[in-house]
């Protein structure tokens, strides 16, 4: 589909609402169109996407297998310690040639024809390529080296590995902008990761609105009783929304309070100070990260997000799956130091977050919830104005702010 | 001693009584079947095979089956459902004196309001069960559940 097809098609001309970014229309959330071209130009555009942790392939020959938006990508370390992107899709037929979720490997043989590729995704080998018994063959002018593995730009930093279709890309450093780097190193500081394990959930909601719910610290006081209840975010604590430049990055960043009542607390109906935990074990974090803040939930355009929650760290990959679902992929890691107290911490923390988390729960519902109101009415918008109607970093969280800042990005990338 | 067949008798009746408290939303009954000292966990079985320790659900103790069934009940937003457990092939084992190394396999229906019955969590039961003065009960149980992806959330234990 070229970029011109929105202009031409016979629907309703897609025109974004006269106040801008403090209204969403809801076509952006179900119409197939729209969501074609986010694949061309966000996913497979000019864009740092999230693939992997580099703990995860530590090893020469070592893979794992994933998505770049709805693409299946082969991400693995080669014999020289460099880290390759590959399409998982055979240059010859176009056969997903790797179906291992993970493993190790010392090259990639598509099981159709044997076309065997080395790591870098280079054609090695095609059989009966002379033929047989002078017989078939491919032509005499067939060159391996014109027929290898898409492979795609790929940029690491501190162990995070990020990948791109797109061609005349900025580094990374300067993609992500001054403020995110700053929030990045700070949980990627150089440290060996070590990874804790997965979590994969499919939920029935446009991928946006996972953006959405990350970027919205006015929810969290509200929606999240565990959370609130906890102070481990709340509206009336000390806290911070940050966006880079463009508004595609945002952070919500926040300082863990006490389980007391406050001016705050009387407008949160989900707040409950009689609520006592039978095992507190659950809720036991240390600080670890320099300065105050105890959470930093941090949304990377165009697939990721950063979290930590106390001690409980995770990637949160967005994998689109059409309109109407996306899959949320958890990797879930610590450092290479740390003590086993640390890791069990970790682990017990993750009770709050994933498919089962008593915060993360909420969240998955919510969405469904969202795209089952949204869908039937693509003619309707969204009100997006608290805080105001305008995209500026704030240091308290009662604003929907990084939302306008993320669809004021969307809106320039699709044109819209 | 029990016979082979009284011990398999006591063993399913144990599961049957489970699976009853979650279909009927006993919840608050379901730490009940544990010990004190228990361990919980529903893991996936990329984690399970691979000796990745993280776990959907992770409750070293019965008070953190009760925060559990506490945040459930009082924090936690969701669509109503309504769920049915299936348990069976069991395999029994002796492990220790008092305790029994009892393998099953378990399939979870999930019904919501508007849906169709779907499949919710299949999976294995990994566990290892005492001899109590109060009868048999859970010293750990672990879940682990086949599929990679899971629909949306998994809110109730298995």
């Amino acid at each position: 589909m070229d970029d011109t097809t929105l202009e031409r098609s016979n629907r309703p001309p897609r025109a974004w609402p006269d106040e801008g970014v403090s209204r969403v229309p809801y076509w952006v959330y179900s119409d197939p169109e729209i969501y074609r071209l986010e694949q061309q130009r966000i996913f497979c555009g000019s864009s740092w996407a999230y693939v992997a942790l580099e703990a995860e392939i530590p090893e020469a020959g070592n893979f794992i297998r994933t998505f770049l938006g709805e693409k299946p990508v082969v991400v693995v370390r080669d014999e020289t310690g460099a880290i390759n992107v590959l399409l998982n899709r055979c240059a010859h037929r176009g056969v997903e040639f790797c179906q291992a979720a993970h493993g190790s490997a010392t090259e990639f043989m598509c099981p159709y024809h044997q076309w065997t590729y080395d790591l870098r995704g280079t054609l090695r080998a095609v059989p009966f390529r002379r033929g047989v018994r002078r017989q078939g063959g491919m032509p005499e002018d067939f060159r391996l080296e014109e027929h290898g593995l898409v492979r795609l730009q790929v940029a690491r930093r501190h162990g995070v590995v990020f990948a791109s279709f797109g061609e005349d890309l900025p580094p990374l450093e300067d993609y992500l902008g001054a403020t995110m780097l700053q929030y990045f190193d700070r949980v990627f500081d150089g440290r060996q990761l070590r990874v804790l394990g997965y979590m994969r959930q499919r939920i029935g909601a446009n991928w946006k609105l996972m953006f959405e719910n990350i970027k919205d610290p006015y929810h969290a006081s509200l929606l999240h009783v565990f959370l609130v209840t906890f102070g481990l975010f709340r509206a009336d604590q000390p806290s911070a929304v940050q966006m880079d430049e463009s508004g595609m990055h945002s952070v919500l960043v926040s300082m863990r309070g006490e389980q007391k009542a406050s001016e705050g607390t009387a407008e949160m109906k989900s707040f409950r100070a009689d609520f006592k935990l039978a095992d507190p074990r659950l809720l036991d974090p240390v600080r670890e990260f320099s300065g105050n803040a105890t959470v930093v939930m941090q949304t990377l355009w165009p697939n990721l997000i950063v979290q930590q929650q106390s001690n409980t760290l995770a990637m949160r990959q967005l994998v689109p799956r059409g309109t109407g679902q996306f899959d949320l992929m958890w990797t879930f890691f610590g450092y290479a130091d740390d003590t086993v107290e640390m890791t069990q911490r970790r682990l017990r923390q993750a009770n709050l977050m994933g498919p089962s988390g008593f915060v993360s729960i909420d969240d998955g519902e919510i969405m469904e919830f969202s795209q089952q109101g949204i869908e039937p009415f693509p003619g309707d918008e969204g009100v997006v104005e608290m805080g105001g109607r305008v995209v500026r970093n704030e240091d308290h969280m009662v604003t929907e702010a990084a939302i306008r800042g993320f669809y004021q990005h969307y809106r320039r990338i699709m044109g819209l | 001693m029990p016979t082979d067949v009284e011990l398999r008798y006591e063993v399913e009746t144990l599961y049957a009584d489970y699976a009853a408290a979650l279909d009927d939303n006993e919840l608050e009954r379901w730490p009940d079947f544990f010990t004190e000292d228990c361990l919980y966990k529903l893991v996936p079985r990329e984690n399970w095979e691979r000796n990745l320790p993280v776990a959907l659900m992770l409750c070293e103790s019965r008070g953190m089956l009760r925060d559990r069934v506490t945040a459930v009940r009082n924090t936690a937003v969701y669509a109503p459902r309504s769920l049915r457990h299936f348990i069976s092939q069991f395999r029994i084992e002796d492990e220790a004196p008092g305790h029994l190394r009892v393998h099953a396999n378990y399939l979870v229906l999930q019904t919501l309001a508007n849906d169709l019955t779907r499949i919710q969590n299949a999976g294995r039961y990994i566990d290892l069960i005492a001899r109590t003065e109060s009868g048999l009960r859970f010293k750990q149980k672990i879940c682990v559940f086949d599929s990679v992806l899971v629909p949306n959330s998994l809110i109730y234990p298995i």
